[in-house]
């Protein structure tokens, strides 16, 4: 199919010339790392910018390393660069876990977290992840940079809290300080290639500090507060009545073509039981 | 235009290309390079994918300016020396019927082969993944990369070598 929409194309190689083009051409610019939600979009005519800025040759991009106790994701790191980086395996495990989760090794050769978390669907697998650290993303314009937290980063389904003028450097994720277990539970159709109907991260430490994250049951991917508070300190046996009435009312999803909402909430409960108990196990290294 | 130069199997080409050209519209249609097939369009079915520097990536997500400095291989690249153990696998198997899938297969297999000579079950259905096939139920292609495999822990117990 040939792409009917004309757009000038430039791949700056530094971040402040980056910076200017998006700040000249605000809403009418679109970013370009992996392009796998990108050109689909510009494909269908979703979109249809004046520009396409390729940030693949802005070298500070493409950092993943340790900084000060968090774990720098760059706007330009795969999530099979995620998926065999040891620093992500050793420290922040479950952001591997969920980039496994996603899509195909075709699609993860290529498509970014960073860009995951900018497409801001409401399945998206990045979101639990990085909803159960600390998390902040790194977002900068010709007028400074800004931290926006992973929590206030969703505003609503596909939109964040990013500004026309802003390019986001990458994620900061802070590594958690106690022992901890972790767990991504997706829900798909079949294993392999599909995306959530329903997504839960879990981190639990050593002292029963839990940590629950939600996504595609709701319109934004969100933590679950109340759920947290009711668990931290306890030990996990099995869903209670209690506790489900707790977790359903922290979510909302709907019905569409993957699943139903009755579906959604009934496993919902299935997904946090098996998740804890995955997460403990690793926790206590078995 | 903006012009381009990009290595394709092994061989350096400069071509001029438009910012919205797809690299696999590009591939076809500017370089008679017919093995990636258009199927799906937007990533899901894999029939378009090729090896950009070593990776397996869709060529119907990747814009062909994008592709300046890098490396480009197909199936025309992998089997220019003739049949790749993986092809003849995939005969001797009869893995595929009406074989549109196929160049896309052969792409994902030599990648996970490349990387891992000695893929388990499991291993081989993650990442062939995102390849659809809508003729043989995927068994005979499955079993076709596992003897690869088999073969290959075979013949690194014996002699410490392996084969692609």
């Amino acid at each position: 199919m040939v792409v009917a929409h004309d757009f000038l194309y430039q791949k700056p190689s530094t971040l402040l010339d980056a910076l200017k083009l998006r700040a000249q051409y605000g809403e009418k610019c679109s970013l370009l790392a992996g392009g796998t939600d990108l050109v689909v979009n510009i494909k269908e005519r979703r979109i249809s910018p004046d520009i396409v800025i390729d940030i693949k040759g802005i070298p500070e991009f493409s950092i993943l390393e340790e900084r000060d106790g968090s774990i720098f994701i760059g706007s330009a790191i795969t999530f099979t660069e995620l998926i065999e980086s040891p620093l992500i395996k050793s420290r922040v495990p479950i952001i591997a876990e969920s980039a496994h989760t996603v899509a195909s090794v075709g699609v993860r050769n290529r498509a970014t977290l960073v860009g995951n978390i900018c497409s801001a669907v409401p399945s998206l697998d990045s979101a639990p992840a990085l909803l159960v650290y600390k998390t902040d993303v790194v977002v900068e314009s010709v007028d400074g940079k800004r931290i926006i937290p992973i929590d206030k980063w969703f505003v609503a389904p596909k939109k964040t809290a990013l500004q026309n003028n802003e390019i986001v450097l990458g994620v900061l994720v802070e590594i958690p300080n106690s022992e901890n277990g972790t767990a991504y539970m997706k829900l798909g159709r079949y294993s392999g290639e599909d995306l959530a109907q329903a997504g839960v991260g879990i981190m639990i430490s050593k002292n029963l500090e839990y940590k629950i994250a939600f996504c595609a049951v709701g319109p934004v991917p969100r933590r679950a507060l109340k759920v947290e508070a009711f668990l931290n300190g306890k030990e996990f046996s099995s869903i209670t009545n209690e506790l489900s009435e707790i977790i359903q009312s922290e979510i909302s999803p709907i019905t569409d073509i993957r699943a139903s909402k009755e579906y959604r909430r009934h496993m919902v409960d299935v997904l946090v039981e098996r998740g804890i108990k995955l997460a403990l196990s690793r926790l206590q290294g078995e | 235009m903006n012009k381009i130069t990009f290595i394709i199997n092994g061989e350096k080409r400069s071509i001029y290309v438009e910012p919205n050209d797809v690299l696999l519209d590009v591939l076809r249609d500017k370089l008679g390079l017919k093995s990636p097939k258009c199927g799906c369009e937007r990533g899901d079915c894999g029939a378009c994918s090729v090896l950009l520097n070593g990776k397996s990536v869709r060529s119907c997500l990747v814009f062909a300016i994008e592709v300046d400095g890098c490396e480009i291989e197909t199936v025309e690249g992998i089997s220019q020396n003739g049949l790749s153990v993986v092809q003849e696998a995939f005969i001797e198997m009869n893995s595929f019927q009406c074989g549109f899938c196929a160049p896309g297969v052969v792409i994902a297999t030599t990648e996970l082969l490349r990387k891992n000579s000695t893929p388990t079950k499991e291993e081989i259905k993650e990442a062939l993944a995102g390849n659809l096939c809508r003729c043989t139920g995927y068994t005979p292609i499955l079993e076709a990369v596992e003897k690869i495999s088999h073969h290959n822990k075979h013949n690194s117990d014996n002699t410490g070598g392996t084969n692609e």
